[in-house]
């Protein structure tokens, strides 16, 4: 168990050490300059923007600036820009070029609010979608789970940035059902203020990701209430409610743990029209807003952020597997 | 049409509730409703059984045993099954029972072993939580009661080291060990009737003795019915003190399980014992298959549904097999029932199906009858194809 967790982080670094080449010589490679946005368009004479380049530190060989950056995370790295210098200790994922602050301080900063939403998100979605996925599996056939599919589907098929753009102008801006959203810090402003300004984002997140797990968790359901054992435990004179809830869901939620894991992942790297949408300061729209102003630092920081979610959630559904399924040991 | 059951000499029919044997089932008839038709499982089936004794049904897959053996326990989805006639277990009427109270004889008064172990155990649940399961589901005892009677069941199986086997999981155990377990979770509330719905069919053969042999002790020991549901007729001779043959949803012979498997009346019978190969049989012994496929239960055959397999159609006047249904009667032979037209069907067996299938067992016949003749043991040895594993004596 410890030498393929070991392994498995192994094999996560290694990923992430490409996520992050890749990202870097996007960058450098692509169409635009970064260092054209930091130099007024009616005013730049090349002179300007190569001392831009160079103040950006972009003049130098990508591959020495690569090396820099590792450097950084590792060991972290001082900046230092004319009389001021940027204390920036490990892991250090650079300065932002147009803020100038020390990014992994800056995105520890916005975590939180991405953090609540992925929290409170997942609760609804795993709450709604997977109990009515088993209520339309005990009834399947009827018309109760034909709605059930029917709204599932409905729902899915409305673009998600449509759902949440609706669901802000109509129940906030126009008809005032819910109070004006945005992040408040639960620690600072109370445990009120934050519920209020995160609850519609809540609501539409959980509800709009919750589709697919109530036809997730009902196709799963449906299979194994036709397994054998689940037929066993009928023949031992079980309750209904307990062949349902002991036997046949503790089978069926296996498939919907990955699927969790994964969707909780993507959730922390930062829903970035829930937080554009719902003006809440999060990771997502860090990193929208960075890539509006080309600021390399952020932008590769966010990424590398967001795949070392995915690759952490994909380790521990691997571990969390191994701890539901008996059969399964991990080697 | 009324169906006439075979009932054991010793028990006289037509008795009161209090003295009738402990499972009775009358014109059971199983339908289910389905988007291509009324599939017709089941069709007035009868028979008794009593405490202590086995019934072996026979037939091939979909010739309605498992449905009508679900019946008893009520497995069937009352949502999407009809079932009319009557099942009396211990005197209580159970079809049309409530869910609630059939509950209660499930798994408590009858008990079920099915045929593969490995996907009937839950695999996320060790063998110990799943047999306590089952007991604390109809006793109210503490965890750690179960637990010690989960312990004592798969000592009394013959599970070693019980004490920490009883922690394991399905995968953990082998596959006859498996089918201990699960019988040790049947028999863990002292079932009076148990039904086995073809135990052995997912085992190794030496395993498949061990279990039958197992079965047969614990019937002693605990007294229970036994319905064992197999498409093994070695199984039935081992096991069954009757057997019930069944051909598309009806009973088609029955009778004691000696005298079906020596004298069988009805074609479909005489073609299961020739598909039973035998080990000790002559190389020149054929095994010879039922031609066909068995009949549509959506749309089965006018007449006596065998009669599109049936090789002997034409020994029987006019169209009848075509047009009639046979009763299940008394044929050339008392003491058991058979469901076809054929008038010396007893005859055409030993003359006919008998030297195709077991040539020396003919002549064993022959020899035995010629010194019957001579003044020897009037009642002769009796032919028995598939030899050696038909009708040893019970233990």
């Amino acid at each position: 168990m410890f030498g393929y967790i070991v392994r498995r982080v192994i094999s996560g670094l290694l990923v992430l050490l490409v996520v992050s080449m890749a990202v870097f010589a996007l960058f450098f490679y692509g169409p635009a300059n970064p260092a054209l946005a930091y130099c007024p368009e009616t005013r730049c004479t090349p002179t300007r923007l190569a001392n831009i380049t160079q103040q950006l530190g972009l003049d130098r060989p990508v591959a020495q600036q690569y090396g820099e950056y590792m450097k950084g995370i590792v060991a972290g790295n001082d900046f230092k820009a004319g009389a001021i210098t940027i204390p920036c200790p490990a892991p250090c994922l650079g300065v932002s070029f147009k803020l100038r602050v020390n990014v992994t301080d800056y995105l520890m900063g916005k975590f939180p609010a991405t953090l609540s939403i992925a929290l409170g998100s997942a609760v609804i979605f795993l709450l709604v979608g997977v109990s009515s996925g088993i209520f339309a599996a005990r009834r399947r056939g009827t018309l109760a789970d034909k709605g059930i599919v029917g709204v599932s589907l409905v729902i899915n098929a409305v673009p998600y940035y449509l759902l949440a753009l609706l669901a802000y102008l109509l129940l906030i801006s126009k008809w005032g059902i819910f109070p004006e959203s945005g992040y408040h810090p639960l620690l600072t402003e109370g445990p009120i203020a934050w519920f209020k300004g995160l609850i519609l984002a809540w609501l539409v997140v959980g509800i709009s990701s919750s589709t697919q797990y109530a036809r997730f968790s009902r196709g799963s359901m449906i299979e194994s209430m036709n397994e054998d054992y689940v037929r066993t435990a009928r023949a031992k004179g079980l309750s209904e409610r307990r062949i349902t809830l002991k036997h046949a869901l503790r089978a069926a939620i296996v498939p919907v743990v990955t699927i969790f894991g994964l969707e909780f992942a993507y959730l922390l790297a930062g829903t970035i029209f829930t937080e554009r949408i719902f003006d809440i300061q999060g990771i997502g729209l860090t990193g929208l807003q960075a890539i509006g102003t080309k600021d390399l630092p952020i932008i590769s920081a966010t990424v590398l952020i967001a795949a070392a979610f995915v690759v952490v959630a994909n380790l521990f559904v691997d571990i969390i597997y191994s701890v539901i399924d008996p059969r399964v040991r991990l080697s | 049409m009324t169906e006439t059951s075979y009932r054991p000499a010793e028990q006289p029919a037509g008795t009161g509730s209090s003295s009738e044997p402990y499972l009775v089932v009358e014109d059971l008839t199983v339908r289910f409703p389905t988007a291509d038709g009324l599939v017709q499982a089941v069709t007035g089936m009868s028979y008794t059984l009593e405490q202590g004794k086995t019934l072996g049904i026979v037939g091939e897959s979909g010739s309605g045993k498992s449905v009508s053996s679900m019946a008893i326990m009520g497995l069937h989805d009352y949502k999407r099954t009809r079932m009319s006639g009557s099942i009396r277990i211990g005197g209580r009427e159970v079809i049309g029972l409530s869910s609630e109270k059939m509950r209660s004889i499930r798994g408590g008064d009858v008990a079920m072993i099915f045929q593969d172990p490995l996907t009937s155990l839950h695999p996320f649940y060790s063998i110990g939580s799943q047999i306590s399961e089952a007991y604390l589901a109809h006793n109210s005892v503490s965890k750690s009661q179960a637990r010690a009677k989960a312990i004592e069941m798969l000592d009394r199986v013959g599970i070693p080291q019980p004490k920490s086997r009883v922690d394991d999981f399905p995968h953990q155990f082998s596959g006859g060990m498996r089918q201990r377990a699960m019988i040790a979770m049947a028999l863990v509330n002292d079932p009076k009737l148990l039904i086995a719905d073809e135990p052995t069919t997912a085992l190794d053969v030496t395993v498949q003795a061990q279990i039958l042999d197992l079965l047969q002790e614990l019937q002693r020991d605990f007294n229970s019915a036994i319905i064992i549901i197999t498409h093994d007729l070695g199984v039935v001779a081992e096991m069954a003190d009757e057997v019930l043959v069944m051909y598309g949803g009806r009973a088609v012979e029955h009778g004691p399980t000696r005298e079906l498997l020596t004298h069988p009346e009805m074609p479909y019978t005489w073609g299961l014992l020739s598909s039973v190969p035998d080990v000790s049989a002559d190389t020149d012994a054929r095994l010879i298959p039922i031609p066909g496929n068995p009949p549509s239960l959506l749309d089965p055959p006018s007449g006596c549904p065998f009669h599109p397999r049936c090789p002997h159609v034409d020994k029987v006047p006019g169209d009848l097999c075509r047009t009639e249904l046979p009763e299940l009667v008394v044929g050339n032979r008392p003491g058991h029932t058979k469901r076809c037209h054929l008038a010396n069907a007893d005859a055409i067996y030993e003359a006919e199906v008998l030297p195709e299938i077991a040539p020396d067992l003919v002549e064993l016949t022959i020899a035995d009858s010629n010194a019957a003749a001579d003044g020897g043991d009037p009642t002769g040895h009796d032919a028995t194809p598939g030899a050696g594993s038909v009708a040893p004596e019970k233990r």
